[in-house]
This record gives C-alpha cells, structure tokens and sequence, in this order.
C-alpha cells in the first residue's frame, strides 16, 4: 500500500515542476493551451537549456505574461514566436529553423552517414572488382600450360 | 586516389582538433546570447521618469539626433553588481564626458530614488520599467545590461554583465573609443 502510494507520489512530482503560476493563467482554456504550447518552443534566456513554460526566473515569467498578451489580441502562434524571436533571436528557439546558416546543422546528420556508406561502398566494390580480375585470363592460362609443358610438370624433381 | 584517402584521417583530426580547440577556449562563454540589436535602431519603447528622481523619462526619441554616440544602462537598485558597475560609469561620465542614460529595470521607485541619492546620479535620464516590457524590447537576459546607441538611433555594441574589473572596462572603453562616445580620451 505505501509503497504505490510513493509510486503514485514519484510518478506525479514531474508534473507538479512547473512554473506557471495561477494568476498568469488565461479565463480561455484554448488561448492558455496554446499559451502552454509556444512556451515550451521558447528557450528562457537565463536559465537556458530550460524553456521558458517550466523557468522560474522573472524574465520567463514576463515572456509568458508577453505570450499570453499576445494571444488575447489574436495573434497566431507563429506571429508571436515571431514577435520573441524579433528581440532574442533565433537562440529562444528550441528548435532552429531550416537556413542557409543552420544547413549544416540540420543536414549533417544524414549526409555524413550517406558520405561514410558511399565511400565504403566505392571501396569494397573496387577490391572486389579487382579480385576478380586477378583471375588469368584464356591466353595466359595457354601460356602457363606451355611453359609447364615445356619444363615438364611442377610435381616432377 | 589512394594517397588522397591516406590524408582523410590526418583531415579529421585537424578539423575535430580544432573544434575541441574551439571549445577548450577559456574567453569563450557559452552562454552568451548572440544579440539581434547589433547594427538594427534602437528598440520601441517609452518610459516615465522615476518619482522621486530629478531626472526626466526615456524613450525612443531620445536616442536619435544626438550630437554623438549615448550609453543605454539597464540597472536595478536591488542588483548588488548595478552598484559596482555604478562608480565606473560615473568616472566615465565625470573624467571623459559620456553622455549616460538609464533604463530602471523593474525596481521600487523608492529604492531607487535612495539608490542614486546615495551613490549619486550619472544618468541624464531614466526610464522606470516597471513591468520590464522595455527590457524585452532591449531583448535582455538580466541586469546590468548596457548599450551604446549611435547618433542615430542604431545600436552600436552590447555588454552583457556589470562592467566592473580591469579586463570589463577596457572592453568596454575600446567599444566606446571607436563609437567615438568619448568626448575626452583616455589618459587625459
């Protein structure tokens, strides 16, 4: 009995980590779930490997409170992700977006996998090409059988 | 093509080597936040003067038409390195003529006004930001932030951080040498 009561307990504690207090909550149960929705997407500038949905510093707060503002005016979720990263950059995001800077991050984990198979590939396709030419050819097989003729044959002192 | 192959290896390591390099760096910092304001005009934003304070508000429009470069410092009476950072802006202010204006970030009018009794006033305006909306235009992270904003309007430079130490304020001097905010040299 205790013991699922702790489990119970333990399994709920990760929920209760969260930074949003009551008086920051919109009265509109869709505005405030896509509220919940950007801040996750949005990276708290102090704290920083935390977004700013689950931060508890003052300027996550205010960035929730701007999100939430946002909202209500009737901006679209873009438009106000938009609007934080017009003043924070591209570093709020959690998620970088697809440009010429970021190619390379976003491109990389493919190409380079794609590059170490194609160039294994090519490699073990030449030795076997090249293990199949090692094989005499008719003529130098007649040869070989001439000169084997000629001296005699390999097992005879 | 074999040789080519042969140097692959040597390849990596040179460029892996120079990552960890890279990031072994002591100078190197993380955390820091690549500003967007650099070389963009100055943020929207307009505020009231801090009762209690002789000094008046600030806004946008006080940062273009100026005769030269002016310092935007966001401080805060209960930021414990603002005071720090205080007596070095005030020298700058006094020995070398920087024309210094201040953002109150989220802080008690009251304080603040004992704040610069006590320390003295450098600045030539401030703004109270109370609910630190502007510091959001400002984009910043935390306090002290500061700024040196051209004749224009346009943003010239950020320091993250109190610029307090030898090595803070030499940076700080040389980005405000070339700004051109110093109506007198140093050494002088």
């Amino acid at each position: 009995m205790i013991r699922t009561l702790f489990l119970i307990i333990m399994l709920g504690l990760p929920g209760l980590a969260n930074a949003v207090e009551p008086d920051e909550m919109l009265a509109d149960p869709n505005l405030e779930a896509r509220a919940r929705e950007i801040s996750r997407e949005l990276r708290c500038v102090v704290c920083q490997n935390q977004d700013i949905d689950s931060s508890n510093a003052g300027v996550a707060r205010d960035l929730r409170l701007l999100v939430r503002e946002r909202l209500t005016t009737g901006d679209s979720n873009e438009a106000v992700i938009d609007f934080v990263r017009a003043r924070y950059g591209d570093f709020v995001l959690f998620k970088p977006p697809f440009k010429p800077q970021t190619y390379a991050l976003w491109i990389a984990p493919f190409a380079l996998p794609a590059a170490a198979f194609a160039i294994g590939g090519i490699l073990l396709w030449r030795a076997r090409r090249r293990a199949s030419v090692e094989a005499l050819s008719d003529e130098e097989e007649a040869l070989v059988a001439q000169v084997l003729a000629r001296h005699g044959r390999g097992d005879e002192k | 093509m074999k040789r080519l192959f042969a140097v692959v290896p040597l390849a990596v390591a040179v460029v892996l080597g120079g990552f960890f390099l890279w990031g072994l760096n002591p100078e190197r910092d993380p955390s820091e936040i690549p500003s967007v304001l650099i070389s963009q005009p100055a943020p929207e934003f307009d505020l009231p003067s801090v009762p209690g304070v002789d000094v008046p508000g600030l806004g946008r429009a006080d940062l273009t038409d100026n005769p030269g470069p002016v310092v935007v410092n966001v401080f805060a009476s209960w930021c414990v390195p603002c005071k720090a950072e205080h007596a070095v802006l005030t020298r700058f202010v006094e020995r070398h003529g920087l024309r210094l204006f201040g953002i109150n970030y989220k802080d008690e009018p009251e304080d603040a006004a004992t704040w610069l009794s006590d320390l003295g006033n450098p600045y030539e305006r401030i703004g109270s930001d109370l609910s630190g909306r502007a510091g959001i235009e400002w984009g910043i992270s935390g306090v002290p932030e500061t700024f040196i904003v051209g004749r224009d309007g346009t943003v010239l430079y950020r320091y993250v951080g109190p610029i307090v130490g030898e090595k803070a304020v030499a940076k700080f001097t040389t980005a405000l040498t070339q700004a051109g905010a110093l109506e007198r040299e140093l050494g002088s």
